[in-house]
């Protein structure tokens, strides 16, 4: 007799556990609507959103929807914008705007974007109404409370502010070693073996008599490598000028090559060649990126370059323009920032600074304050780095994910 | 002699192609219609490009050209129906001289700084060209920098502060997190600048070159498998769509 009691009592245990089941056993039994329906403008967004909040009803379940009705006015009519399984879209899952606390599990949270219901009528002024409704199937019950907000634009986006305290600090450490680097101009830099590189292809081509080229990557003045680039093309161009070689740049865009004929314009004016200088050997020869290819490759095949510097951020057409210069036997020096195609450049280029090594170049070449002092600091920001990863980790591995959310990106 | 035998190759080569070419309309392969000829011209233009495999020739001197003014041609196009047009024109511009809506004044602003650039063909105005460049530069490094912050700070930290163990994981995994982790620190040590790579820094660094070869050595292949299939795709152009040999 008390076996088969004990069976009975651990089924009904189990079942009442399974959360699959509780909504099987909700079947039939009245709805329990949710308290705490919200309406407000989504903060940290360009006002184009309207997030809604409730909490968690005990009713909620698999087969249990959540609908939110939608209205331009408080006395309707009533569209049905959104219908959701109950147990889906909580506060937790928008850590930008709640945070990371374990309680946000007990809200539910959607953000819906009101304007896209009324096409042609999109007012930005316009206040949106919303009611919440639970749903078994066909049967639907609503909650009753009509809810309203305005989306707005927001000027700051605070999700991001981890971004903004790392480059204020980041900031704040480059000017300091900058001011450093002033009062100490021989800071320490480690000598990259490929920037030798660059003296050695540049004096094999003053010897054969042969032209130097330097091949830009794709991307505009926007771009830091090609900021970088413009630096490296500085310090290239005052050695070209000292060698009295010829010195062609090749690029694709027209604000780079105007900024590039300024900058090798400056250098053979600092090397007191002025004269030496063509504004003709500084050329955007195409706008498009393969046939930049085809062009540099052709400049290179007739102008028999003896030294080829491929400095900036490539794309698909590294591999092309390395293996042409690597065919007509030109000593080459790659410089990228472009990890995809580093390996490229690295079998068959002669030298290839990878990565932050471009960054580094310039401050080594120049040994500007202002580079080195950068340089230092991008090196304080990696150890940094380094020991966020380090204790992170630890940290994480034993539950506590403070870091990890400090670094989150949103 | 070797300018002749070029020359000769050359000759042939584009004679063969004619005769092919003349071959396939004659026993109706081609027809004579827009498209056909489009093919053979993309096939003409193939094996010019491949011809500089061999070396430097004419005819891919020719193709290199037409290569370029194409590209420069469809800029144009692109930037007059894609920007100049819905962006300054037609806002402004025309309202300007019909008067059937409101100009967009604030777009003067953007068209003056455009002509400023222009400038730079003048000697006496060159500088005014210096305005738009260092709203173009200081603009660029505003935007970049936030966003170089999120992509190549933040997403890459976030990645790899993960639980070594933490309930659940399998060993392979919890190997997995520490590999990255060894991976991203040593990397990060090999681009330290201001200490010589030498002691246990060498070390570390060393280990972050290994790792970085062998990402680059997977990126490689992974590349080179893509561009394979490129060839692929235009020989199988010349052979079924020009040859018909391939069905």
């Amino acid at each position: 007799m008390r076996l088969p009691l004990l069976l009975l009592s651990t089924l009904l245990t189990v079942l009442s556990c399974n959360p699959c089941n509780h909504g099987a056993l909700a079947q039939g039994l009245e709805l329990i609507l949710p308290e705490g329906f919200k309406a407000f403008d989504t903060p940290n967004d360009s006002g184009e959103t309207i997030s809604l909040t409730w909490k968690v009803s005990p009713s909620e379940s698999t087969d249990i929807d959540y609908i939110i009705y939608l209205s331009p006015s408080t006395d309707g009519p009533w569209q049905e914008a959104v219908r959701f399984r109950s147990d889906t879209h909580y506060k937790s899952d928008a850590p930008e705007l709640f945070g990371f606390r374990k309680k946000l599990r007990n809200s539910h949270f959607l953000r819906i974007e009101p304007r896209r219901y009324f096409p042609g009528k999109e007012n930005k002024k316009a206040v949106y109404y919303f009611k919440l409704a639970m749903a078994r199937g066909e049967e639907v019950v609503p909650q009753g409370e009509v809810v309203s907000a305005r989306a707005k634009g927001n000027w700051f986006d605070l999700s991001k502010l981890n971004n903004l305290i790392i480059m204020v600090s980041f900031s704040g450490i480059v000017l300091f070693f900058i001011a450093h680097a002033r009062r100490f101009p021989h800071l320490f830099v480690r000598r990259i073996s490929g920037l030798d590189a660059v003296d050695e292809a540049l004096g094999r081509a003053t010897e054969m008599g042969r032209p130097a080229l330097f091949v830009h990557g794709l991307t505009g003045m926007g771009s830091i490598s090609t900021m970088a680039a413009v630096n490296i093309l500085g310090r290239i161009a005052r050695k070209v000028a000292e060698y009295d070689t010829i010195l062609k740049v090749v690029n694709n865009d027209p604000i780079v090559l105007s900024v590039s004929q300024e900058v090798v314009k400056e250098s053979y004016l600092e090397a007191g060649r002025p004269d030496a200088y063509n504004q003709d050997n500084v050329v955007l020869v195409a706008s498009e990126q393969f046939p930049y290819v085809v062009a540099v490759g052709g400049i290179m095949t007739r102008e028999r370059t003896a030294a080829n510097f491929f400095v900036g951020f490539f794309y698909a057409e590294s591999l092309i323009l390395a293996e042409t210069g690597a065919a007509t036997g030109a000593i080459q020096v790659a410089a990228t920032d472009s990890y995809t195609q580093l390996p490229f450049f690295i079998t068959t280029c002669d030298y290839t600074l990878m990565g932050e090594e471009l960054y580094a170049a310039s401050a080594y070449l120049s040994r500007e304050p202002m580079l080195l002092g950068s340089l230092r600091a991008q090196d304080l920001g990696k150890a940094i780095i380094i020991l966020v990863l380090f204790f992170g980790t630890i940290l994480a591995s034993f539950g506590i994910e403070f870091i990890t959310q400090v670094f989150r990106a949103f | 002699m070797r300018k002749d035998r070029d020359f000769w190759i050359l000759v042939g080569t584009l004679a063969l192609f004619g005769a092919v070419n003349i071959s396939f309309f004659l026993v109706g392969r081609l027809q004579v219609n827009w498209e056909d000829f489009g093919i053979v011209l993309a096939a003409g233009i193939t094996l010019t490009m491949y011809s500089f495999l061999y070396k430097d020739n004419p005819a891919f001197k020719i193709a290199e050209n037409m290569y370029v003014g194409v590209a420069l041609g469809y800029t144009v196009i692109i930037t007059w129906f894609n920007a100049l047009k819905p962006d300054l024109y037609d806002p402004l511009l025309v309202p300007l001289f019909t008067w059937e809506r409101t100009p967009e004044y604030l777009l003067f602003a953007p068209m003056v700084l455009g002509v400023f650039m222009l400038m730079r063909l003048s000697t006496r105005l060159a500088w005014l060209s210096r305005w738009p460049f260092a709203f173009v530069v200081g603009l660029g490094a505003g935007i970049t920098i936030p966003n170089y912050i999120h992509t190549f700070v933040l997403k890459q930290i976030e990645p790899s502060l993960r639980p070594v163990f933490s309930g659940g994981e399998t060993v392979y995994m919890s190997i997995n997190t520490l590999l990255i982790l060894l991976g991203v620190i040593s990397v990060l040590i090999y681009f330290f600048f201001s200490t010589e790579h030498k002691g246990p820094i060498g070390v570390v660094s060393k280990i972050g070159i290994w790792f970085l070869m062998v990402s680059f050595g997977a990126s490689f292949g992974y590349t080179v498998m893509g561009r394979m299939s490129l060839l692929i795709g235009r020989t199988m152009f010349l052979l079924k769509d020009w040859l018909g040999v391939v069905q």
